[in-house]
């Protein structure tokens, strides 16, 4: 077995520690079945959601109060960027019995 | 809501009997073409709405049944092909057609509010008679894997529907 360098390691080790806070890695939220998974979130202000819709039916993540309604097509993703810190709960327009909850915490 | 509750008691006997007059148990062939033929016509009374109707909600409503129910008879059509199967015509399919046509006649002859509020109730006892045959009938009948977890997911698709339907027949009441 090839035997992996000190300075290689080193490098996984600081790209696997940055990469999330340079990059941005959006939070996901996978959709399969008609559930949001995981249905309960929590990321910082800032942070952008990720909503991967595995079903083969179009869906939309859509705030109680309708302070945002994401469309999330069939087979695709979508993305909204959460910048006000607080509880939102969300469901499906088109399928109401689809709820989750992003809590976004002040930097 | 009694009136609902009618509707939907006596369509879901038109179609138990028609399912029992059939057969007793519908062969997957059957199934497929009942399955397909329920999606169809929730196609069919949503194109007229969106022909008739001028308020956002409703047509928002009509325009989803149209994308959900053609997505899932795709997917219907995808798996026959692909089982080698041949959806055949049969009786509890004629009368679903039978009903559905009165019914279109109906919604056509109305409009306005009046017709957003009849179509919307009708959209509330039609997925109820439809998810209950689906529960009760049609996927405990269906022999086949995979068009069983199809008739799955679709119930699970036409539930989301009833609870949306009923969310706007709230306000249209």
């Amino acid at each position: 077995m090839r035997k992996i360098s000190g300075a290689t390691f080193a490098g996984i080790f600081q790209l696997a520690l940055t990469f999330p806070s340079q990059g941005g890695e959006p939070v996901r939220v996978k959709i399969t079945n008609l559930a949001f998974l995981p249905a309960e979130i929590t990321v910082q202000a800032g942070e952008t959601v990720e909503w991967v819709n595995e079903d083969f039916i179009d869906h939309t993540a859509t705030e109680t109060s309708e302070e945002w309604d994401v469309p999330i097509p069939a087979e695709k993703s979508a993305e909204l960027k959460l910048t006000r810190a607080g509880t939102f709960s969300y469901y499906c327009r088109i399928h109401p019995g689809m709820k989750g909850t992003v809590h976004v915490i002040a930097k | 809501m009694m009136r609902n509750s009618m509707i939907g008691m006596v369509a879901g006997l038109v179609l138990s009997t028609a399912i029992a007059i059939a057969a007793d148990k519908p062969s997957d062939p059957q199934i497929a073409h009942i399955a397909y033929t329920a999606g169809d016509l929730d196609i069919k009374a949503a194109k007229l709405a969106l022909e008739k109707s001028k308020n956002e909600t409703v047509r928002a409503f009509a325009n989803d049944m149209v994308r959900d129910h053609q997505a899932v008879n795709d997917k219907a059509l995808t798996l026959v092909k692909k089982l080698g199967v041949t959806p055949v015509d049969n009786e509890t399919s004629k009368a679903l057609i039978a009903q559905a046509e009165k019914k279109q006649a109906e919604l056509a002859s109305l409009s306005g509010s009046a017709f957003e509020k009849a179509y919307v109730d009708n959209e509330v006892a039609y997925h109820k008679m439809v998810n209950d045959a689906l529960r009760t009938t049609l996927i405990p009948s269906s022999s086949n894997a995979e068009l069983k977890s199809l008739l799955e997911t679709g119930l699970k698709i036409f539930e989301g529907h009833l609870h949306h339907a009923e969310m706007l027949a709230h306000t249209h009441h």
